[in-house]
């Protein structure tokens, strides 16, 4: 099987381009970047081919750690979950790769870029090939480094720089959750093994599993920006387009689901931890679509839907449905991924203008990315028969068996979610053009991958992954109800019907809406406060403590002043000090000599004379 | 026993003695003949001479046994030990390229030293018998002395040298004396006869024993600068050539602990409850003495002086231990500890300039912003002398103080633990010096690397990250060869 040249191939393309990279031609930074991903691209499909997906395929490659009864190797697996993960990653993530290669052509650090690229898709394949919680983590923390250093890709600006700290540090928070559960398991399973736990957690405490399966949750709640950790994502968009695109929807910020969904024998024994994470899911669906609606900067409205989306997938997976979590997943990674990479392509074609504000009438200008656009947004918007229909679809039918409130929140969301893209689609694409650039269509290399992302868009709902998945995840017999399938499509073509209304037939509507409901609105708009109010809550007192009591008072204080003192001791006990450190070999002599009687009458005293 | 000439197995298990002697005499002959040279000839031809013992280890390593009649035996702690001072002889001799022709010296001569002072630490790490021991200890020592005082015009250097002789002869007659003793109160000098006499039905009067081990512990416990014997280690650091000082630093500390080990381990384990409050005090006194006495350092030999100490006090930690998990942690940690302080001492033989004018730690600002590659490197070596994780250091903290506490050792443990958080201090300050300041005079004036000491740098680096990454491969030798030295 060789599992571990998926992983390895885009590391010797970091190692090749990180080290090397800066004295090569674009050309060849591409060839080793794209090539390297193309190549991992290629093995899963091989693997994939070849092997038995309902046997263990686990491959051992060596012991990492030993210690007492505890034992953790790097070991690497393919199962059903790991295979639609490894499609997604190495697929999504080579469309991705030649986008950039168009949309960076201009910037500098380019060979800075495309390393890091191969480094986040190393550590996002450990991500999904381990086989023990351990390795998971390896990768887990891997991608958030890799994220910080590409959200904070323009170093010499300050709000990119700040913006990658944020996310460093959030997820900061959800790790610990991590850690913790690991520790846990280690305590109670003596082992992070995936077949291990998951054959001895049946047998376990439901208090124990429950804590395993919070503590994971807010792990996953860090990485995949769910309430009320969800904060650093908006900012992360401060990253290059194409990290957005990649890193910020399509593959790292789904690791929190994947995780939980690899978890799953825990959860099902677990049903606080799993309706939990439900009620988060549908939470922070709803509550990121509200403020999707009255964004104006392009990306800021895909990452909101973005953090939406992510809310849809624990609810999925919160409801026990963790096949439509997962399929949801990877119709997310298409649509998604596709809505970035065009809004990339609106911004590359405007010279770096973002706020939609200035834009309107670009469907004819740039026909190929609005067209592309067009297909993702109706998938996102949960119109048959595109991808994103069937997979919303069977999370809300699963989240109505689950607790009809959730549907029912899930439904006005679908609304809100088909409102807010559509708005955003007609502010960019139609109306009089408000900006003052020389819009020009992107080159192939950027708009032929948006044309294949717009492929899968439309037709992913058509690759069996509930049937697929089926024989991995236990089944939730939830009844094909076609009533509620055709409540939440008329809810998403009436948010698209309001769209249009709003912002085609009557332009001036939303500006009288808004100003009607100014407050509201103004909450909105500023999304709600939060990062106010965690500023107030979280940041200052942290701040502020750590300068009046660790820096002033500890390190100030209690630190220098200990130095100090022990300077000041050293220097009134200088006579002893001088001649214990004098340089005269005399008294040096004299030291051992007295250290050796020392020696000699405690041991004796201690066992010879015994 | 009747006289007899060696076998070719004895003969092939001190192959790597033999090679190292026979190279080093060579050398004396070839700088007393060769009118012209090339001034890294010696340099090259050392190199060779490690890499021809190294494999003499490694096939000696291959089929393990005693040699002369159990006077020595060649076992994995041996060929582990062997494997380790080579290692160390080679990265010295890297950094060494450039000190030598930098400084004007004598290359001959000082490699020629460096074998014989190999040759001695191969013989301690391979001997059974104190009379061995104490052979290869002294060729080892003697070698070192005059490697101290290498640089014959520096006057430091030679105080050095006289300090590390006196002082050194000092404390090898207490380890001959506790040899003598243990001689006449069992009758023997053979490791595994004295075990088998002190467990026996005539064991002799406790006493006398343990006389003769204060005595040896107060010989070794100056040999690895263990406290209270650690005087002279700042003082002869400072003053010895910088690669000297390294190599002071690794090869016979890691062979004198090799001893230490194999005797308190073996023949003196069955008085081991006798000495191991000792070794205990010992190990507290050295990693606080070391620790706090470095916080306060402002020469840059000085302050990594003062941090052996406090390691060779980690080390002592694994030893009180007095388990096969002890042996295998202090065996991974000596391996860990020469890569990462061999790989600091080079970053300062490279930064000092001619006369090793430039020590001191302000001389290490901005050196971020001028060879950041230099600067990286030292970061590695920093954070693995502090311990943190992915660094061989890590691991080797973690194993020691794992090993305390499976022995119940708890407070000397959490206290070992305080004192490498104290350490981190001054490790830290380097760092911020520097990156987080403007390139000084040192700094300005600092050559390009040369290829050897960026081997010398770049070799221990990889190693210090393959020990924090994959560091079960060198612990389950140790632990196999630990189990297997009784």
């Amino acid at each position: 099987m060789q599992l571990w040249l998926i992983p390895l191939l885009p590391f010797a393309g970091f190692l090749v381009n990180g080290l090397a990279g800066r004295r090569f031609p674009k050309g060849a930074v591409n060839a080793v970047a794209i090539g390297s991903v193309l190549l991992s691209f290629a093995w899963v499909l091989k693997t994939l081919f070849t092997i038995n997906l309902d046997a263990i395929n686990q491959e051992h490659y060596f012991t990492w750690i030993q210690s007492g009864a505890l034992t953790v190797g790097c070991d690497m697996a393919v199962d059903r979950l790991t295979a639609v993960m490894l499609l997604v990653v190495t697929g999504i993530g080579s469309l991705i790769h030649i986008y950039s290669i168009g949309y960076m052509a201009h910037e500098g650090g380019y060979y800075r870029f495309f390393s890091f690229l191969n480094l986040f898709m190393f550590f996002m394949l450990v991500l999904v090939l381990a086989s023990n919680y351990l390795v998971m983590f390896v990768g887990w923390e891997g991608v958030g480094l890799c994220s910080y250093l590409l959200i904070g890709f323009y170093f010499d600006k300050k709000f990119a720089t700040n913006a990658g700290n944020k996310a460093f540090i959030v997820n900061r928070i959800g790790d610990f959750g991590f850690s913790l559960a690991m520790f846990y398991m280690v305590r109670n399973f003596g082992s992070l093994d995936f077949g291990t736990v998951f054959k001895a957690a049946p047998g376990a405490s439901e208090a124990v599993l429950t804590t395993i399966g919070l503590l994971l949750m807010l792990g996953a709640c860090g990485k995949s920006a769910q309430l009320p950790l969800y904060v650093w994502l908006p900012d992360a968009m401060a990253g290059p387009t194409p990290v957005s695109a990649l890193i910020h929807a399509a593959t790292m910020v789904t690791a929190g689901v994947y995780m939980t969904a690899r978890s799953w024998v825990i959860y099902t024994h677990a049903p606080l931890a799993l309706n939990t994470i439900a009620i988060i899911g549908v939470a922070t669906a709803f509550f990121a679509a509200t403020i999707g609606l009255a964004q104006t900067d392009i990306k800021k409205v895909f990452a909101y839907s973005t953090v939406s989306q992510l809310g849809y997938m624990f609810l999925g997976v919160g409801s026990g449905a963790f096949s439509a979590g997962i399929f949801h997943l990877m119709t997310h990674a298409f649509f998604k991924a596709l809505l970035f990479l065009g809004s990339g392509s609106v911004i590359h074609a405007l010279a770096g203008e973002q706020d939609m504000r200035n834009m309107g009438g670009l469907r004819h200008k740039i026909p190929w990315t609005f067209w592309t656009m067009m297909c993702a947004a109706v998938a996102i918007s949960g119109v048959p028969p595109t991808s994103g229909f069937f997979s919303k679809d069977s999370i809300l039918v699963a989240a109505n068996h689950h607790a009809p409130w959730m549907y029912w929140l899930g439904v006005v969301t679908a609304g809100m979610t088909a409102f807010y893209v559509f708005r955003a689609m007609f502010l960019t694409f139609f109306g009089e053009y408000r900006g003052h650039a020389h819009p020009h269509e992107s080159p192939p290399l950027m708009t032929i991958p948006l044309a294949m992302l717009a492929l899968l868009s439309l037709g992913g709902g058509y690759i069996a992954v509930p049937a697929f998945l089926g024989r991995f995840f236990p089944t939730v017999e939830a009844p094909e109800d076609f009533t509620l399938v055709a409540i939440s499509v008329a809810f998403g073509l009436g948010g698209i019907a309001l769209a249009y209304l709003m912002y085609i037939a009557r332009p001036g509507m939303a500006d009288s809406l808004a100003g009607g409901l100014k407050g509201l609105y103004s909450l909105v708009y500023n999304k709600y406060f939060v990062d106010e109010i965690y500023d107030a809550a979280v940041v200052k007192p942290v701040v502020g403590g750590s300068r009046v009591v660790l820096w002033k008072g500890m390190d100030v204080g209690f630190i220098d002043g200990m130095v100090n003192g022990v300077g000041a001791l050293a220097r009134r006990t200088g006579a002893v000090l001088r001649l214990l450190q004098s340089g005269n070999i005399r008294s040096y002599a004299t030291w051992v000599l007295f250290g050796s009687v020392v020696v000699i009458v405690a041991l004796e005293l201690g066992g010879g004379a015994r | 026993m009747p006289i007899s000439f060696p076998t070719t197995l004895d003969l092939g298990r001190f192959l790597p003695e033999i090679l190292l002697t026979v190279f080093g005499t060579l050398f004396m002959v070839l700088d007393a003949v060769l009118q012209k040279r090339s001034k890294n000839l010696f340099g090259h031809l050392t190199l060779l001479a490690l890499a021809a013992a190294l494999g003499a280890s490694l096939y000696a390593g291959s089929e393990p046994g005693p040699a002369f009649g159990g006077m020595l035996v060649v076992d994995g702690f041996a060929t582990f030990f062997r494997v380790l001072v080579l290692g160390v002889g080679m990265l010295i001799v890297l950094s060494s390229y450039r000190f030598l022709a930098r400084e004007n010296a004598e290359t001959g001569e000082y490699h020629a030293l460096l074998l014989f002072s190999l040759a001695g630490q191969c013989l301690m790490a391979s001997a059974n018998d104190l009379i061995m021991v104490f052979i290869g200890l002294e060729i080892s020592s003697i070698a070192s002395y005059v490697l101290a005082g290498y640089l014959r015009d520096d006057k430091r250097a030679n105080e050095a040298a006289l300090k590390y002789f006196l002082l050194g002869s000092f404390a090898t007659a207490f380890f001959l004396y506790g040899v003598a003793i243990l001689y006449g109160s069992t009758g023997t000098v053979k490791l595994d006869q004295i075990h088998a006499v002190l467990t026996g039905p005539n064991a002799p009067f406790p006493v006398f024993v343990t006389l003769a081990a204060a005595l040896m512990l107060v010989g070794l416990g100056f040999k690895v600068s263990a406290a209270p014997f650690q005087v002279w280690a700042p003082d002869v650091y400072q003053g010895a050539p910088t690669p000297v000082a390294a190599f002071l630093s690794a090869a016979p500390k890691a062979a004198a602990f090799a001893v230490f080990l194999r005797i308190f381990t073996t023949a003196l384990e069955p008085i081991g409850t006798a000495w191991e409050p000792l070794a205990w005090g010992s190990a507290l006194a050295s990693m606080t003495i070391g620790n706090f006495a470095a916080l306060l350092q402002s020469n840059i030999k000085r302050m990594l002086a003062y941090s052996s100490i406090a390691h060779a006090g980690y080390v002592l930690v694994a030893l009180t231990a007095r388990s096969d998990t002890g042996t295998s942690a202090a065996m991974f940690y000596l391996a860990a500890y020469a890569l990462m302080n061999l790989g600091a001492f080079a970053v300062v033989t490279h930064l000092s300039g001619k006369g090793e004018r430039y020590l001191t730690l302000d001389d290490f600002a901005g050196l971020a912003q001028k060879q950041p590659f230099t600067a990286a490197m030292l970061t590695i070596f920093l954070l693995s002398l502090i311990g943190v994780p992915l660094t061989g250091g890590f691991f080797g903290k973690f194993y020691i103080f794992k090993a305390a506490l499976d022995s119940h050792l708890v407070w000397l443990a959490v206290l070992g633990l305080l004192n490498s958080a104290v350490a981190a201090y001054y490790y830290l300050r380097v760092l911020v010096m520097m990156y987080m300041h403007d390139p000084s005079q040192a700094v300005q004036e600092a050559e390009p690397l040369s290829h050897g000491l960026q081997l010398a740098l770049v070799l221990p680096a990889l190693g210090t990250l393959f020990l924090g990454i994959f560091p079960n491969w060198v612990l389950e030798f140790a632990g196999h060869s630990a189990a297997l030295m009784k």
